[in-house]
């Protein structure tokens, strides 16, 4: 089977020097969904470009569905779907305009397609005669990404689609998504959310334009070195401090609730640790080994 | 490669459909703002209203032609004088009344002396002549300030002549004024603010129209699309082309029944030069739009690179014959001076198209250059 | 113990017959970190607009370390720093001109200014950097020089807005360690994010839903009272009733 998405060593360089994309190389796979996670300026959005033709690249190459993204442009562009970072429709055309404008653009018909928008739509529908910009956040998101879907495109690229959005709205914009990848459609899909990588079958974690590892979710966070250790404490500050000045810590820092911990040691003696924290007026502490999430991991990769 | 008739048939007919739609957008974008929509066509309005003050110029080197029906002493001493003045380039070569009146029509001339035969007898025996003037009016204030630099110059002359004779001689200056017998000053601003009126909203309207599409990025869903890109130009022009006639007409009409002054010539050629110049304008803001990546921008350009050197350039509110050379080639580059004259010549001379077909084929010209050139320069990426 | 810095009671924001915030009462204590959460559209931006004497409440009352909302705006506006998700200096003037500029504003005086802006490039460790355009910097640390900035002129309280949208984990921790410092300085802390781990790294935070707050407590206290395990969760619990959005 054809690989939806294949990138090899592309790079993009801006103003002579400025490297934004430095040789990356990754392939995505018929009907799964491909994170790409990173930091804003991390070279998302000029991979996002690069793929569907609107920038061309300064080396490397890549395809999609098998078309050369510099040569073979026009197939792409009939091909593919984009949702850009920004919301980019029509603000002063209402949903239905919006959507009738972009499906005789892209060469169809609403009815055409309308089992793949259907569910989207549907919420949207009461909305029909509003002007796009006089829609809530989410419900913009919503309408790009009808706009995006109306051509049945066989590879979808969203360029953080749920950035500054509320985490219940984000939660909503992955169940359509899982929905869509249902229906055989490829997704590339960027985000700076560490917590959303989990929901891709493969994702790239990417910083400064480089890829620092490209696997499944499980993977990565398998390939963790170290035992990951969570520690608790009344007072956090107080336990960040006293970890980090104790030389038998490889790293840590705080994770929500929690501070993770990592030991030079690969069976660390707890009790010692214990001791040391008690010695150094860290109360109430609760220490246990916990899984490995991805953002552990990227910080891992990062400090590295 | 070969396409099926039928195929060829079924691409044809979606380029139509896209078009139709994206045409149908970009009216509805222009209807829905308001705010734009009351500038667009009050801005007309308040022009013609803003322009009714004429300015008043000094004139030199205006081009005159002398008929000399005398040619006898008193004749050439009076148009020695004329021709030394420096308000005058004087053109003798004119024979006949009508070689005369052509060249009036060409625009080649703006005023005329005309020596009746017997002029130097009446002048020495009767102590008084009769002299005609004819002044180019479709320009108001050029035409009082030339007619009264010639009857100067005659006073001068007589001043001379009476030092010596006892009885007073006395030229009688008969002055006509053509094409604009009463002196409208609207004659001339109504021209300048169709081209400034067209200039503004073709240039600074299709340019932010297509900008806007690169800054809210609808551009990048655009481009990603079977839509041919330069389709997205394509529509965007149509619908100003058609804005800027109601334009045309709205200000006809005010001319017309407002200001009293109509048009004497074909109003189908005047709105067939009218959609010319509509056309370069467009091709100027889309060149301007390729050009440049912010509304910001787009709109300053429009403003300061195209509106000032129409004001400036396009001889309505400042005579070109007084610029330095310099100035005077530069205006050549304006599409606004050639619209201008020839919108003069239509509505206030009512020249036929072989008056101006030298003016039209320039601004074609320009049109045609511009199109290559904002073609040439579309890109089907972003930066 | 001292009188709260920020107070609010019942205050209400009205456009229209739309009710933006609605009589949100709360108080906050000196150096602590409060973290204002709440859906799109609940009315965070509109709340905290009020408080840093942007907008003039529709009813009810809040004093601002010590002043009111309604008539002592420009006092408040002296006590305050902002910070918001946008980037906020000037991305063409240099790190350095941008700590004078910004000191300027505020009133520093020459003197001061020189020391602040030295020790600040040391804090920050942007020695090499000082002299480049602010433009060149990568997000993570233009956000916390943006954040140094708005706490050049020492205020009582300084405002966040959602500071750490789509920086890197390593850099968001640093950004914490910043405002961790602040606090110990005695800087009240007022955060907006929608990092739910964030969310733990406050002393307390209220969760509006609907332009009301729905939810005021400790972390801690919110998960046991909640009966749940993480902050994300009680966010889901509370904001998944919600009617609006932006």
């Amino acid at each position: 089977m054809m690989e939806a998405v294949v990138v090899k060593d592309l790079s993009k360089v801006y103003d002579k020097d400025k490297t934004a994309v430095d040789a990356v190389s990754f392939s995505v796979e018929q009907g799964e969904i491909f994170g790409l996670i990173g930091p804003d300026g991390a070279g998302k959005t000029s991979i996002f470009r690069m793929l569907t033709t609107l920038l061309l690249p300064d080396g490397g190459s890549a395809t999609v569905d098998g078309f050369d993204v510099v040569k073979d442009y026009k197939q792409i562009r009939s091909r593919v779907g984009y949702m850009p970072g920004k919301f980019s429709l029509y603000q002063d055309l209402t949903v239905e305009e919006n959507l009738n404008f972009f499906a005789v653009i892209f060469n169809t018909t609403v009815q055409e397609n309308y089992h793949l928008i259907k569910d989207i739509y549907m919420q949207l529908e009461p909305f029909k005669t509003r002007r796009a910009g006089k829609l809530s956040g989410g419900m913009k998101q919503k309408l790009a990404l009808c706009c995006a879907l109306i051509h049945k495109p066989s590879v979808l690229f969203l360029d953080e689609p749920t950035t500054g959005v509320d985490p219940v709205s984000r939660k909503e914009f992955w169940e359509m998504l899982k929905k869509l990848k249902a229906q055989n459609i490829s997704i590339v899909v960027s985000t700076p959310y560490m917590d959303e990588a989990n929901l891709c079958d493969h994702i790239a974690l990417i910083q400064s334009g480089k890829i620092l590892s490209v696997d499944s979710p499980a993977n990565i966070v398998r390939s963790y070195p170290e035992d990951l250790y969570a520690i608790k404490a009344e007072n956090m500050r107080s336990l960040l401090k006293a970890l980090h000045q104790y030389n038998e810590v490889l790293d840590s820092y705080a994770f929500g609730e929690y501070a993770h911990v990592a030991f030079k040691d690969k069976h660390p003696d707890l009790s010692k640790i214990r001791t040391y924290l008690e010695q150094q007026g860290v109360n109430g502490t609760d220490l246990k080994k916990t899984e490995v999430t991805i953002e552990d991991s990227f910080i891992k990769l990062l400090k590295n | 490669m070969n396409w099926p008739a039928a195929q060829n048939e079924a691409i044809k007919h979606l380029a139509m459909k896209q078009f139709s739609i994206f045409i149908k957008k970009e009216f509805t974008h222009v209807l829905r703002d308001r705010k734009t929509l009351l500038i667009l066509f009050g801005m007309p309005v308040v022009q013609i209203l803003i322009f009714g003050f004429a300015l008043t110029n000094e004139v030199k080197n205006a081009r005159i032609a002398i008929l000399d029906q005398a040619n006898d002493p008193a004749s050439h001493q009076l148009i020695t004088k004329i021709a030394a003045s420096k308000y005058f380039e004087t053109e003798q070569a004119v024979m006949n009344r009508r070689q005369m009146e052509d060249a009036f029509k060409r625009g080649s001339i703006r005023l005329a002396v005309i020596f009746p035969a017997n002029f130097n007898n009446e002048l020495l025996h009767q102590h008084n002549a009769g002299i005609q003037v004819i002044a180019d009016a479709s320009d108001p204030n050029n035409a009082t300030t030339l007619t009264s630099y010639v009857t100067a110059i005659i006073q001068d002359y007589l001043a001379a002549l009476n030092k010596t004779g006892q009885t007073p001689y006395r030229i009688s200056p008969e002055i006509r004024m053509l094409y604009n017998p009463q002196l409208k000053g609207a004659s001339n601003f109504v021209p300048g603010v169709m081209a400034l009126v067209l200039m503004l909203v073709c240039v600074m309207m299709t340019a932010v129209s297509i900008v806007k599409e690169k800054e809210t990025g609808t551009m990048e869903i655009l481009l990603v699309s079977s839509f041919k890109p330069l389709l997205v130009i394509a529509s965007k022009a149509v619908p100003y082309l058609m804005l800027s006639l109601v334009n045309v007409a709205s200000i006809l009409l005010l001319s017309v029944f407002v200001l009293d002054l109509p048009v004497n010539g074909n109003v189908f050629l005047l709105f067939a030069e009218s959609t010319l110049f509509i056309i370069t304008c467009l091709t100027l803001g889309i060149f301007i739009s390729v050009k440049t990546s912010s509304q910001q921008v787009a709109m300053l350009i429009s403003l300061m690179g195209m509106l000032l050197p129409t004001i400036l350039f396009s001889g309505f509110m400042f005579p070109i014959e007084n610029m330095p050379v310099a100035l005077q080639l530069i205006s050549n580059i304006i599409p606004a001076k050639w619209y201008y004259i020839i919108v003069k010549a239509i509505m206030i001379k009512g020249s036929g198209f072989n008056a101006i077909w030298k003016e039209t084929l320039i601004l074609s010209g320009i049109t045609v250059f511009l199109l290559i050139v904002s073609l040439k320069s579309f890109k089907i990426r972003l930066s | 113990m001292n009188e709260p810095v920020i107070k609010t009671n019942k205050l209400t924001k009205r456009f229209g017959g739309f009710i933006a915030a609605d009589e949100i009462t709360f108080t906050v204590d000196q150096g602590e970190i409060f973290g204002f959460l709440g859906a799109n559209g609940a009315g965070k931006t509109t709340a905290m607009r009020m408080l840093c004497g942007l907008s003039i409440p529709s009813s009810g009352q809040a004093t601002i370390a010590g002043f009111d909302v309604y008539k002592q705006t420009e006092q408040i506006k002296k006590n305050i720093g902002y910070m918001s998700q946008k980037f906020s200096l000037y991305e063409d003037l240099t790190i350095l001109e941008n700590i004078r500029f910004f000191g300027g504003i505020y009133g520093l005086s020459d003197r001061q200014l020189k020391t602040k802006s030295e020790e600040l490039i040391d804090k920050l460790g942007l020695q090499n950097e000082a002299k480049k355009l602010v433009a060149s910097l990568p997000l993570g640390w233009k956000q916390k020089l943006s954040f140094s900035v708005a706490i050049l002129h020492e205020p009582k309280i300084v405002f966040l807005d959602e500071p750490t949208g789509g920086v890197d984990p390593v850099t968001r921790r640093q950004f914490w360690d910043l405002i961790y410092n602040a606090a110990d300085n005695g800087v009240t802390i007022f955060v907006t994010t929608h990092y739910m781990d964030e969310a733990e790294y406050c002393n307390r935070i209220s969760i509006m839903v609907d332009g009301k707050i729905k939810a005021l407590d400790s972390p801690a206290n919110l998960k046991a009272s909640f009966g749940v395990g993480s902050m994300d969760e009680v966010f889901y619990e509370l904001a998944r009733g919600a009617k609006r959005s932006d």
